[in-house]
């Protein structure tokens, strides 16, 4: 057991390494490739007011000359010891963990980042939970009723939520039940958990439906296949044959069985939703990561764009990596295998 | 959703085996492999009508400036008159009448069925293209890994887990926001650098996803018996890639990209609605749903958009579950 964990911990090491790899290359060797120099990059530092020389300067003062890997080693060094960004104009100071500094606002990306992750939490977490529990169940009862009217229903349902993108059942709902009817939050608001438990949820209701209503659709598609393809297997009968009640049967030789792979792409998918939820938080204009994702590319932020994205990631990984732990415990043929 | 497939069809498909022959009665018929599909996609009555749908879409795409010419008005031209200069919003509500299908746009009156009918056009463009690269990637890389297995294998199923760990709408955003800033680097500017932008974002991103179904198949392929017969024949590695396994996988590759497309709809849809797809003027689905969001009290225009990528991606969704279940009736997704 121990030995897995070890393998695996330096298997989530060695994937954000390369990950961070990847994404730096994005920022900073991609568009070298399409003809950008030392000095568009200053530029974007800088601003457009600044002149040919004070780019130039700054360039040389921010590295930019230097060999890709020496700029990326930097940035590492800057994520654990903190970094100093001089431009030849200014001296920026950016504490550890420094995930870039944007020169546009004038501060550090990670404080900001920092802010935002409670919204972007509370909005990937409630979902889940309503999204898990309601898809699975659907697919379970489906799979059980196969054929029934209550499986061709829940499954067209499920069709047809697949097919919808969040960003058009979100604004229809929040036009239909925020707008016309005023009995959900119009959107844009959030309150701290720590601060008033019911306001937050009042809130969040709506986003949680709306996403966890897309997730469902899919959970409940994956359940159903899942338990088809189980309650078929020779050990289901061998267990009914034993005598075993139904219920017994179903939730601990079918269901368990089944859900496996559902927990693997679980892990999958909130952790690239704790990286930003960018379609729901931009229509429901809450001030999550993946909005702040969002409001980078906008204003251009270069840093920020890079500080969200390796953040992102880092949850990606960190969720995959949870979720591998979590299956070594319940499943001994993962940590032998 | 799928018609199951009846038990006496399969049957009377294995006959031509069962049957000795010279037996006297109905004549004994051969069929292929692709016949037998086409069979049972015939039977699937949900998976015809959502490839009649992708059909329809299919031309309105291609005909679009002839529909539009018969139907409505140049997507990119102002119908203030039909604009009520005190809220900016349609005269009527929608603007909907013989003239404007689907009413106008308000602010400004552009005929919006004008601008759903062009709108397919980028978005299936985008999806088409960018899943081909997808599955171009995917084959070549899920067939080497499968096929050689190995420290190939390692490193590509490692880099598919990369790619499959990104977070990819934060990710797409931030390459399509950088490389758009490259115009005259690149040679390209406006929405051909957009689009070609998109379909390699999309496409590149994706390509795992096929990587590891064609990487599954091809591994069950090679240990297959008539691989055996055919090495013990003398068949060296590019025959047995080219002749032996390549053809068995045409029909998971048909499958899985037709279920790409849908999702690539959306993607597209997504970056355009957040602003970093394909720019105004242009007309886009996901560009239409941001702008709509300004103009809730006038809900035809989210609609029209919203339910062109809906019955789009549904059709999709359809035909590509019924085509899985003519290829491959084992699958019981």
């Amino acid at each position: 057991m121990v030995t897995y964990i070890i393998r695996r911990l330096i298997g989530a090491l060695l994937m954000l390494v390369i990950v961070s790899m990847v994404t730096f290359s994005i920022f900073f060797v991609v568009p070298r490739m399409a003809g950008a120099t030392s000095e568009d990059f200053a530029n974007r530092y800088l601003g457009k007011a600044a002149t040919a020389e004070m780019a130039a300067v700054a360039a040389e003062k921010l590295g930019f000359n230097d060999p890709v890997p020496v700029q990326y080693g930097r940035w590492i060094k800057g994520v654990f010891a903190g970094a100093e960004y001089d431009t030849g104009a200014s001296v920026e100071q950016c504490p550890a963990p420094c995930f870039g500094y944007s020169f546009v606002k004038r501060q550090p990306v990670w404080p900001e980042l920092i802010d935002r992750i409670p919204v972007t939490l509370s909005l990937a977490i409630g979902a889940s939970v309503i999204w898990l529990l309601g898809g699975v169940a659907t697919g379970v009862l489906s799979a059980l009723k196969r054929g029934s009217f209550f499986d061709r229903a829940a499954m067209s349902v499920a069709l047809a939520g697949v097919s919808l993108p969040i960003f058009f059942t979100g604004i229809v709902s929040l036009v239909v039940f925020s707008y016309g009817m005023g009995i959900t939050a119009p959107g844009g608001a959030y309150t701290p958990f720590e601060e008033n438990p019911a306001e937050w949820a009042y809130n969040l209701l709506l986003p949680w439906i709306t996403l966890a209503f897309l997730y469902a659709a899919s959970y409940a598609r994956l359940t159903r296949a899942g338990m088809l393809e189980t309650m078929g297997e020779d050990y289901i009968r061998t267990a009914r044959a034993k005598g075993l009640p139904e219920s017994t049967v179903i939730t601990k030789h079918g269901l368990r069985a089944a859900l496996t792979p559902i927990v693997t792409i679980f892990g999958l998918d909130l952790g690239l939703l704790l990286g930003g939820a960018v379609l729901t938080e931009t229509t429901f204009s809450l001030k999550g990561i993946g909005d702040y994702a969002v409001q980078a590319i906008m204003t251009n932020d270069l840093p920020k764009i890079m500080g969200v994205t390796m953040v992102a990631a880092l949850f990606v990984v960190m969720a995959s990596l949870i979720v591998d732990l979590l299956y070594a415990v319940v499943d001994p043929r993962v940590r032998l295998g | 959703m799928t018609a199951p497939l009846d038990a006496p069809g399969k049957a009377a498909e294995a006959e031509p085996e069962a049957v000795v022959a010279g037996v006297s009665g109905k004549a004994i018929q051969g069929r292929s492999l692709g016949q037998i599909a086409w069979l049972r996609l015939k039977r699937d009555k949900v998976a015809l009508a959502g490839a009649g749908v992708v059909v329809f879409l299919i031309l309105v795409a291609v005909f679009a400036p002839l529909i539009v010419g018969w139907f409505g008005h140049p997507p990119n031209e102002f119908h203030q008159e039909m604009i009520d200069p005190s809220t900016m919003t349609p005269k009527g509500g929608s603007g909907i009448s013989g003239e404007f299908l689907f009413g106008v746009e308000p602010l400004n009156g552009r005929d919006l069925f004008s601008r759903v009918v062009y709108g397919a056009r980028i978005s299936l463009l985008i999806a088409f293209l960018a899943t081909v690269l997808s599955v171009v990637i995917g084959t070549v890389m899920g067939v080497m890994a499968g096929y050689f297995g190995g420290w190939v294998d390692t490193v590509i199923s490692r880099l598919m887990d990369v790619f499959l760990a990104f977070p990819l709408l934060v990710f797409a955003i931030a390459l399509v926001g950088v490389l758009g800033q490259f115009e005259q680097e690149l040679g390209v500017k406006g929405d051909t650098l957009r689009i070609m932008l998109l379909i390699f974002v999309i496409g590149f991103f994706n390509w795992p996803y096929i990587g590891r179904i064609i990487r599954g198949q091809t591994l069950s392929l090679r240990e297959r018996e008539f691989v055996d017969a055919a090495r013990s024949l003398g068949a060296r590695g590019p025959y047995i890639l080219f002749r032996e396994i390549l053809p068995n996988l045409i029909a998971p590759i048909l499958v899985y990209a037709t279920l790409l497309i849908p999702t690539n709809v959306l993607f597209e849809a997504a970056l355009s609605f957040l602003g970093v797809g394909i720019q105004a003027p242009t007309a886009t689905w996901g560009g239409m749903l941001a702008q709509a969001v300004k103009f809730y009290t006038v809900p035809h225009f989210m609609f029209f958009p919203g339910m062109a990528i809906f019955i789009t991606v549904l059709a999709f969704n359809l035909f590509g579950d019924g085509l899985r279940d003519a290829l491959d009736p084992k699958s019981s997704r």
